[in-house]
């Protein structure tokens, strides 16, 4: 039987023939990196394929790579209990065009995820059913896990709440 | 709780909590009440806020607010090295600080390419384990609170002191340990704890079910449970459930058997599920959780070997303080790894083990610096907390609180 990572590396090839994947692994754990622009294709196939069924997305989130030419990625931990076996997905986002369809209706639970995402680097999420901020303030204006939100936080950013009497 | 008029709430809030109902938000206030729980009620575990739309006494839609917590641990991350955030473990899930170290230190092992030597791995076995029965005894205690059963708190709490007793012994510490070492931990468990710990599993199931005999029959407390906020397999898997809230859901995956880290794997336990997936079955799950634990501690204390339980590698693990103070070679090592860190290669990695409340991972990202250039806490608490509108739906206000007592979300975690 083939191992997971030569099972994905050979369905994803077929099914989506002529797209770019690179495959890499780092300490036993497989990334593949893909466009953005088929982020959901890609999602639903790896989900509702019975030979890879990954049906737990455990964690989303963005790294700010700050210098890079394109600054964010996204990265999707997502896990097969078939397989047992753990698979990260990452697509890279511009800051120009910084939006990314989201996968919530694959995956109930990206919902909460890419909130946060958003929160936090300010990355747009496509078709997201509700996009609020998930930690800071709704009047708060910057995505504090950018590189380029100080440390100490900026003076003044946070409103004190409206005394109501 | 109080009631709360359209002015108070924020219009993204109010909108998202009218998102499934056909009414206008003219007349909306009207018919329905909006009814805020938190972030002050005792029994949201926390500083949660519920933005409740109730029709009468029952819920139509929910809305969770978080955030009260937020301290930004991720971006405090990516500004000290990988050693000086151990600390800042221990505030993430309060009830089972151990457990988080030990989460934290395998990650960054993982990310370092090292490994703990044996007995310190049996000795992070068996703190995660108390830790998991420490975190559940107060669960367990919490939910009989929560629907009105004060005694069972009062003898779980009892429990629990046992295990911060032990701690005690172990590090000096009761509450927010810092136990683990990048590499270890930070020193040998002394015998007195280990006899402790026998003597603590060899008491506790007496005592546990002392506790369940004032519960598992008592009317009150079971009608309050069976049946309420009920989560199908599929869809718990779908919202991203983990832990004993998934295993209430009858879904048999730990990751402690599907993906094995320290040894779980040469352990003989017991994966619990419960097929309801009520809050009775969550509560179920707990319980026998906490005896499959003891089950572990045990064939762990057996197991343990002698030796080390800090890795002989100096640029990557801090050396123990007596030898800082003696030796030269030390002293520069030690002087190395807490100026500039240790530099993992460059790379990403995600670790997630089973902590008491579900998948608690760490993915991080390392540029090859001293510090982590990313570090994401993927925390089982706010996961789990997706799941209350769609549990709270169609039920009680009353029963509102027995189900966030059935997910025992922690806000330090959820929150970060």
């Amino acid at each position: 039987m083939a191992s997971p990572k030569e099972l994905l590396e050979q369905r994803l090839n077929e099914k989506f023939s002529g797209e770019n994947f690179i495959f890499n692994e780092h300490r036993n754990e497989l990334t593949v990196s893909l466009d953005k622009k088929n982020i959901i294709a890609v999602c639903k196939y790896l989900k509702e394929e019975p030979e890879l069924a990954f049906r737990l997305c455990e964690d989303i989130t963005a790294v700010d790579w700050a210098t890079r030419k394109n600054r964010f990625s996204v990265v999707y931990h997502i896990y097969s209990l078939k397989m047992n076996f753990r698979l990260a997905l990452k697509a890279s986002v511009d800051e120009k065009d910084c939006n990314i369809d989201s996968v919530s209706s694959v995956w109930n639970t990206a919902n909460w995820h890419e909130r946060e995402t958003f929160d936090m680097y300010g990355i747009h999420f496509n078709n997201h059913p509700d996009l609020r901020r998930m930690y800071m303030p709704e009047e708060f204006e910057y995505h504090p896990l950018r590189k380029d939100f100080p440390l100490m936080g900026i003076p003044g950013s946070l409103s004190l709440p409206k005394n109501k009497n | 709780m109080e009631k709360l008029t359209k002015d108070d709430v924020h219009p993204k809030i109010l909108e998202a909590l009218l998102a499934d109902s056909n009414i206008t938000l003219e007349d909306a206030l009207e018919n329905e009440m909006i009814l805020n729980m938190g972030p002050q009620h005792p029994a949201t575990h926390g500083v949660l806020r519920l933005l409740l739309r109730l029709d009468g006494e029952t819920v139509m839609g929910c809305v969770p607010e978080l955030g009260y917590l937020h301290r930004g641990y991720e971006k405090l991350a990516e500004n000290m090295n990988y050693y000086e955030f151990i600390p800042h473990t221990d505030r993430l899930d309060y009830l089972s600080p151990m457990s988080n170290n030990v989460a934290y230190a395998l990650a960054v092992e993982k990310l370092v390419g090292i490994e703990a030597p044996p007995r310190a791995q049996y000795i992070r076995m068996i703190i995660s384990e108390l830790a998991r029965v420490a975190s559940h005894l107060v669960a367990i205690g919490s939910l009989a609170m929560d629907v009105g059963a004060l005694t069972v708190f009062l003898w779980t709490l009892r429990e629990r002191e046992k295990i911060l007793d032990i701690w005690d012994i172990l590090c000096g510490a009761r509450f927010t340990n810092s136990y683990t070492r990048i590499g270890g931990v930070a020193n040998d468990a002394q015998p007195e704890a280990l006899a402790k710990v026998k003597w603590f599993i060899d008491q506790y199931l007496p005592n546990l079910d002392e506790c369940e005999r004032l519960i598992n029959t008592n009317r009150i407390f079971i009608e309050r449970l069976d049946g309420v906020g009920v989560i199908s397999a599929d869809d718990a898997i779908d919202i991203g459930l983990t832990g004993p809230s998934l295993r209430g859901s009858g879904v048999e995956f730990d990751l402690r058997r599907a993906q094995p880290y320290l040894f779980y794997n040469e352990i003989d336990f017991k994966v619990v599920t419960y097929p309801d997936g009520d809050s009775l079955a969550r509560y179920f799950v707990r319980a026998d959780e906490t005896r499959e634990s003891i089950k572990i501690i045990r064939q762990a204390l057996e197991k343990m070997p002698q030796g080390e339980t800090l890795l002989n590698q100096p640029k990557k693990v801090l050396p123990k303080k007596t030898e800082i103070y003696s030796r030269m070679e030390e002293l520069i090592h030690d002087f190395m790894i807490v100026n500039f860190g240790i530099n993992p290669e460059p790379g990403e990695i995600y670790h997630a083990v089973e902590s008491s409340k579900g998948e608690l991972g760490f993915y991080l990202v390392s540029k090859g610096d001293g510090k982590p250039w990313k570090c994401k806490i993927r925390s089982p608490s706010f996961v789990n907390l997706q799941s209350v509108p769609q549990l709270v739906k169609g039920h009680m206000v009353s029963d509102v609180v027995a189900i966030l007592g059935s997910l025992d979300p922690v806000m330090g975690e959820a929150d970060k």
